[in-house]
């Protein structure tokens, strides 16, 4: 192997910079600079806070009755009022932080991880099974989400997990459709091509081969189906479906007290609803940033 | 001198990239007289088309234009207000893209669209009609008023450039800039886009900036040349003068990559450009190709050499430039001798098929290819696009099943049309190199998991003796073991068509098949990869198929040639014979559309039209509708036998072989003249 050592020359020279890792690492940067991100995470960040240390931030016990406080205006005991059960709002507002933020990720992971699968499974084999699947997503999408959820929860009854599985349930065919589409164009792609010319079983084809060139709209459709997720939780609590009735739920506590808005006691109403405002429009603000760098 | 048209003066120009300002141009200077056509060559990154988008005044947001002036006319054109510019990008200007089919407007008739460049020019509507429908008949569109009814999708490649000529040539433009305009295109569509080109520079008196990549193209083309090189030009003068003598090493380097003039694999050895080009922006206080020159001395590192002038309008920027012939080899003149193919037959595919569905109708994309791939020979395939090369490989190769009737044998044994039908063994045997490696090689694996995976999964090896024939394999592709680690995107095209071959190599193949393996890479490159195909052949003893649409690559690397056409073998014999002739006259229109870099006018046919749909196919001969020598009805009724009309050399026609000798060493016959559309 003498004859053409002197070829060897061109790689003799250093090469770019691995330019994937400096991407990653500019687009990191991007992130952390634009002003989108920033007050997105600052917003959905109170509520995560919230949901994890709770306990220590609330002022009063939030499940406590005082029906001789009913109704209190805030005031400087009570930053955000009582309810009519003279409970605290400011300390049901933090607390019912962690109801959602529980549920709500649970979902939209479960229903990202089997609508991925989905997707991938669909998007590479193609054919009857990719038919057949697309026409039953196609059917579920067609109903409206709530009403899917609400017909679910009804029939098993309300809980925490019935909750997760119904929104992930919904999410699935939504995700899939997205990663299918991204699979299509990566399938064409010779590389896939070459797999199957060392006879490539088709999970590994799937999941080592494709998965890692599709993460980024999966990534884009996560962040945007949590915000949804979180709206779901609160109309199904405000609709009646709350994961767990006893503890402070926003949802529920809004449905518990619209009624008391025309006796002037806005308060129990207010307080929750600019909590799940703030935190989806947080959750968006994050979404939006992320598919920006994604779009680029 | 004729008047000047265009006039660069030391045009600097930088992108910002992530803040920081990188150089692309780093003081062009050249003039295009009127009526004057001027090439700019040069490979990828180089600064051809910053330079056209610069005359243009098209470049992107994050472009700078750091110094220097270009003077449309005489007037300062960066000095220009937007509306200004936009006039003259109206009235004087002209620009023709690579692609065209993304240059017209899809869902706008190609009326309307062209007469809307009529229309900019303050004519009225029914005028701009007329002369729409006028000037599609300058550019040689048989039926215009048909052509007009039409949208850009229903017309073919070669059409939708002509009309994107028309609508360049709508503003009789001072400057008509064209940039790699036949690059898309196949060889024969080539031609007649060329000559479509040089008649109407000849009628309109425009003059032209040719951006190319092939040299043999701006030769034919162009009066001048300019030699790009980082962003430098380097070397400047009339084009035959400077393909016969370059007084550049870049020139020199570049001329011995391509094979030409009958080039053959055991004659010589192709030569190489040593490293790569200079990165973007790259700091270089001296000579711009100093790091890749042989000629290279202290002086060249600490100065940079001004573009010396060499009388007679040439220009070279070298301090050594009476010297740069004597740039000294990099590859070895030889490449290592090739065993003698023996005849025995290896891979045999008999009456091999392939009929797609499309929208309920049957295509025919393979009709009856029988042919055998011979232990250590490499076979090369020609033919337009449309012809089905790409098919008959993946045929091959399995991932596309053949139709009923068709028979593949692997050493006399019978092979399964489908890949995951076949033994671990015969998927080993037959392996590919894929024409984009872009696409081939996953963006998201290292290196050393592309080529671990395949030596695992096709010698089932694990741990160290994996990684013991991974460096082994590198190495045999020139692959520095440090970079293993590397993803595709740091790697350079020729480095990742490395990556591409070793993994093709893996398993031991016995066939390889090399589906256009250096059509998406520079000449210097595209000659490396060539000489290693070459010797990886002679070491191991593999045999290749060889998809090519550059003849002059095919003639290299090739021992026995395949011609195919509309899915059907045309012509199949030893490479030599083929070239040599008495050729099929399908083969002779792709011989001729070839530009040379010799310049020299070969004696021409031309084919019309395009290449009928597979769906459709012509009665009889396919080729009849197209062949510049037809002779008659049988050619329309009968499709004559593939016979023996040579030792070795078998052809598809119905003229007989002593027939087509004489007549092609005669003046070749003019191409009929048919409705193109």
């Amino acid at each position: 192997m003498t004859t053409l050592d002197e070829q060897a020359a061109p790689i003799a020279i250093p090469i770019r910079p691995d330019e994937t890792k400096v991407e990653r690492h500019e687009r990191l940067r991007l992130l952390v600079r634009s002003p989108t991100f920033l007050i997105g995470c600052f917003l959905a960040g109170i509520w995560v806070v919230c949901a994890i240390f709770g306990n220590l931030i609330a002022p009063h016990d939030p499940v406590s009755p005082d029906i001789l406080s009913k109704f209190e205006a805030p005031s400087a005991q009570h930053l955000f009022g009582t309810d009519k059960l003279g409970q605290d709002v400011l300390s049901r507002v933090i607390l019912g932080a962690r109801s959602v933020l529980v549920v709500a990720p649970l979902a939209t992971i479960l229903g990202t991880v089997l609508g991925t699968t989905i997707g991938l499974v669909t998007g590479y084999y193609r054919g009857f099974v990719d038919e057949a699947t697309m026409r039953v997503v196609d059917a579920i999408l067609a109903i409206p989400l709530i009403i899917t959820a609400l017909l679910a929860i009804t029939a098993v009854g309300p809980s925490r997990k019935t909750l997760v599985l119904v929104i992930a349930f919904v999410f699935t065919p939504i995700i899939a459709k997205t990663v299918r589409a991204a699979v299509l164009g990566e399938a064409q792609l010779d590389y896939v091509q070459a797999a199957r010319l060392r006879n490539e079983h088709g999970p590994y084809v799937m999941f080592a081969e494709i998965l890692p060139n599709v993460t980024g709209p999966i990534i884009v459709e996560f962040t945007v189906r949590l915000g949804y997720a979180i709206f779901t939780v609160a109309t199904l609590a405000f609709l009646g479906f709350a994961a767990d009735p006893t503890i402070p739920d926003w949802g529920q506590d809004i449905s518990a007290h619209y009624q008391s808005i025309n006796a002037g006691y806005w308060w129990p109403v207010l307080f929750p609803s600019l909590a799940i405002a703030t935190l989806i429009v947080g959750i968006n603000l994050i979404a939006d940033a992320i598919a920006q760098l994604f779009e680029r | 001198m004729t008047d000047v048209a265009i006039e660069l003066q030391d045009l600097q120009i930088a992108y910002t990239v992530r803040g920081v300002d990188r150089r692309v141009l780093r003081g062009v200077s050249f003039s295009i007289g009127q009526g004057e056509s001027y090439g700019l060559v040069g490979e990828s990154g180089c600064g051809k088309t910053t330079a056209a988008f610069a005359i243009m005044r098209y470049l992107p947001r994050n472009a700078k234009v750091l110094s220097g002036s270009i003077r449309l006319n005489g007037e300062d054109m960066l000095a220009m207000s937007g509306g200004k510019v936009r006039r003259l990008q109206a009235t004087t200007l002209s620009m023709v893209y690579q692609n065209p089919a993304s240059a017209l407007n899809p869902s706008i008739r190609v009326g309307r669209q062209l007469a809307e460049a009529f229309e900019v020019l303050d004519v009225a509507k029914e005028e701009a009609e007329t002369r729409s429908e006028a000037m599609l008949q300058k550019v040689q569109i048989s039926d215009p008023q048909r052509v007009m009814r039409r949208y850009p999708h229903q017309l073919s490649g070669g059409m939708q450039q002509r009309v994107v000529i028309a609508m360049a040539l709508a503003k009789n433009p001072t400057l008509l800039v064209l940039d790699e305009p036949t690059t898309g295109l196949d060889a024969t569509v080539e031609a007649e886009v060329l000559d479509l080109i040089a008649a109407l520079r000849q009628e309109f008196g425009t003059s032209v900036l040719f951006i190319s990549h092939n040299l043999a193209v701006v030769a034919k083309m162009c009066e001048r040349v300019g030699v790009l090189y980082a962003g430098r030009l380097v070397e400047e003068g009339p084009a035959q003068e400077i393909f016969r003598d370059p007084r550049h090493p870049y020139t020199v380097g570049l001329l011995r990559c391509i094979p030409r003039g009958g080039l053959r694999k055991d004659e010589t050895a192709l030569d190489t450009i040593p490293g790569f080009l200079p990165r973007l922006g790259a700091d270089l206080p001296g000579c711009v190709f100093e790091p890749r020159c042989g000629l290279a001395k202290e002086v060249c590192r600490e100065h940079e050499p001004e573009l010396i002038p060499l009388g007679n309008g040439r220009a070279s920027r070298c301090h050594f430039h009476d010297r740069a012939h004597e740039l000294p080899r990099v590859a070895p003149a030889r490449l290592p001798a090739a065993q003698a193919a023996n005849g025995k037959p290896l891979l045999e595919v008999e009456h091999g098929s392939k009929t797609f569905k499309q929208e309920g109708q049957e295509v025919q994309a393979l009709v009856d290819i029988s042919l055998a791939v011979r232990v250590g020979e490499v076979l090369g395939l020609v033919g337009e696009s449309g012809s089905g090369k790409t098919t008959l490989a993946r045929l091959l190769l399995g991932l596309t099943s053949p139709d009923e009737g068709s028979a593949l044998a692997l050493d006399g044994e019978p092979l399964a049309g489908r890949v995951q039908k076949r033994t671990n063994e015969q998927v080993r045997s037959l392996q590919i190199v894929f024409q984009n490696p872009d696409g081939a090689l996953n963006r998201r694996h290292s290196v050393r998991l592309i080529i671990g995976r395949a030596l695992y999964k096709l010698l089932g090896l694990h741990g160290n003796d994996r990684d013991e024939r991974t460096s082994q394999l590198v190495e045999s592709v020139r692959f520095d073991q440090s970079l293993l680690g590397a993803k595709p995107a740091q790697l350079s095209g020729g480095l990742k068509q490395r990556v591409a071959i070793a993994r093709a190599f893996a398993g031991d193949p016995r066939i390889v098949l090399c589906d256009e393996p250096t059509s998406a890479l520079d000449v210097s490159v595209q000659a490396a990869i060539l000489n290693l195909l070459v010797e990886l052949q002679t070491q191991k003893g593999v045999s290749y198929v060889f998809i090519s649409h550059d003849l002059g690559v095919v003639r290299y690397i090739s021992d026995r040639i395949a011609v195919m056409y509309l899915g059907r073998l045309q012509e199949i014999g030893d490479a030599e014979t083929v070239f040599a002739g008495p050729h099929h006259p399908y083969t002779e229109a792709l011989l001729s559309a070839v530009p040379n870099l010799e310049g020299e006018e070969r004696t021409r046919i031309r084919l019309e039209g395009e290449i009928p749909s597979a769906a459709n196919p012509p009665s009889g001969c396919v080729f009849h509708t197209r062949c510049p020598r037809f002779l008659g009805d049988i050619c329309v009724q009968e499709e004559p036998p593939l016979a023996e009309v040579e030792p070795g050399h078998l052809m598809r026609c119905h003229i007989p072989v002593e027939e087509l000798r004489r007549l092609q060493a005669e003046a070749p016959p003019m191409a009929q003249s048919k409705t193109t559309t």
